[in-house]
């Protein structure tokens, strides 16, 4: 586990931490990227729950392992405030308020304007657009990320291996992992 | 299939989708894509690019929005409990019990090799997803407008990705064959 960090006000509740993890949850609105700063602005600014150093290093964590970048941070900041109860009630208050909004949505809200045909006309320009930024994430995680030729040959024939193949992208994201070692292995053995 | 295989597919299936979205962001994309079109057949490509534009448009996590809205169009309330606890469970796994054991791991060098290794793919596969669910997106010569004006404005300029929702939402209005 990773070190409890001091009490620095001394009111940092089970309720406290689902309260202000719901709050964020509520109120932020575009996803994880999104999400971060409102988090850190919470947690280090407005709290004092962790030290600026401490965040970027939880950061660090969150985009280094699985799962969605807004709740790893919150279950890591609650874990170090309360144990394990701790990161269990930031991640009910990060998650919560998406269930209880999505639910009424999908519930209510969805099936009650689907088939008006001016929805329809904006899901018509909404779904090329939604399109678009994911066309735009895979780029600028390309220019980012891609940096050098091994990393760009791997992601072209993947790339290809992946249209020709259709296999899950579960196993092409395993077969990136594994050469990315393998890669690494080699040039070492070169040095 | 039973209600209960249902819901044990739910949450199976959105649990791959935690456990292999791998740095945040549209990372899930793919993998939501294969387990909710392809292998299940949950929903239309149409029908699942309306849902991340709802998920993107809602507040909270986008992935988890998306769980809870596709959770309660097959199995209700249950459901979307069910598929939104799959996205969640490998993140409380992870960092509840095998903490110790991750933070060793993410500072081995070879962890970064690896990592490496995986968003090459990831960058493959969201641009695959991008190209699939485009051929129901982009489908006559207005929408494809609407793509080349998002796409570059989100090049130019790097806003909130909501705006670009409610620029094509507009476009869609103005555009669209009625």
């Amino acid at each position: 586990m990773p070190r409890l960090e001091k009490s620095k006000t001394g009111k940092e509740t089970i309720w406290t931490i689902l309260l202000t993890f719901f709050k964020v949850g509520a109120f932020t609105f575009g996803g994880g990227y999104a999400i971060l700063p409102v988090i850190q602005q919470e947690v280090v600014e407005k709290h004092k729950w962790v030290s600026q150093t401490t965040f970027s290093d939880i950061l660090i964590i969150t985009q280094g392992m699985p799962g969605q970048l807004a709740l790893n941070s919150a279950i890591q900041i609650g874990v170090r405030l309360r144990g394990t109860a701790g990161g269990i009630a930031a991640a009910v208050g990060v998650t919560a308020p998406s269930v209880i909004i999505l639910l009424i949505i999908a519930a209510w809200l969805y099936p009650l304007i689907h088939d008006n045909i001016y929805f329809q006309a904006a899901f018509y320009g909404i779904r090329p657009a939604v399109v678009a930024l994911i066309a735009y994430a895979a780029i600028k995680m390309g220019r980012d990320i891609l940096d050098d030729r091994n990393s760009i040959i791997l992601s072209i024939a993947l790339l290809v291996i992946a249209i020709i193949t259709q296999l899950h992208p579960i196993l092409i994201l395993v077969s990136g992992g594994l050469i990315g070692l393998l890669l690494s292995r080699r040039n070492n053995d070169s040095d | 299939m039973t209600v209960i295989e249902l819901l044990l597919t739910l949450y199976f299936s959105f649990l791959k989708v935690g456990l292999f979205t791998i740095g945040g962001g549209y990372a899930m994309i793919p993998l939501m894509e294969a387990e909710v079109i392809t292998v299940n057949q949950w929903l239309s490509p149409a029908e699942f690019l309306d849902v991340i534009a709802i998920a993107e448009m809602t507040p909270g996590p986008v992935s988890i929005n998306a769980a809870t809205f596709i959770g309660y169009k097959l199995a209700g309330v249950a459901g979307s409990l069910v598929a939104s606890l799959g996205v969640i469970t490998p993140s409380l796994v992870l960092l509840l019990l095998l903490s110790r054991i991750l933070f060793r791991l993410i500072q081995k060098p070879g962890t970064e090799k690896i990592l490496k290794g995986l968003r090459s793919a990831m960058i493959a596969l969201i641009l695959l997803a991008s190209y699939s669910l485009g051929l129901t997106a982009v489908i006559d010569l207005p929408s494809a407008l609407i793509f080349a004006v998002i796409l570059i404005a989100s090049l130019l300029y790097q806003i909130s990705p909501i705006y670009y929702i409610g620029i094509g939402a507009l476009m869609g209005l103005l555009l669209f064959p009625y």
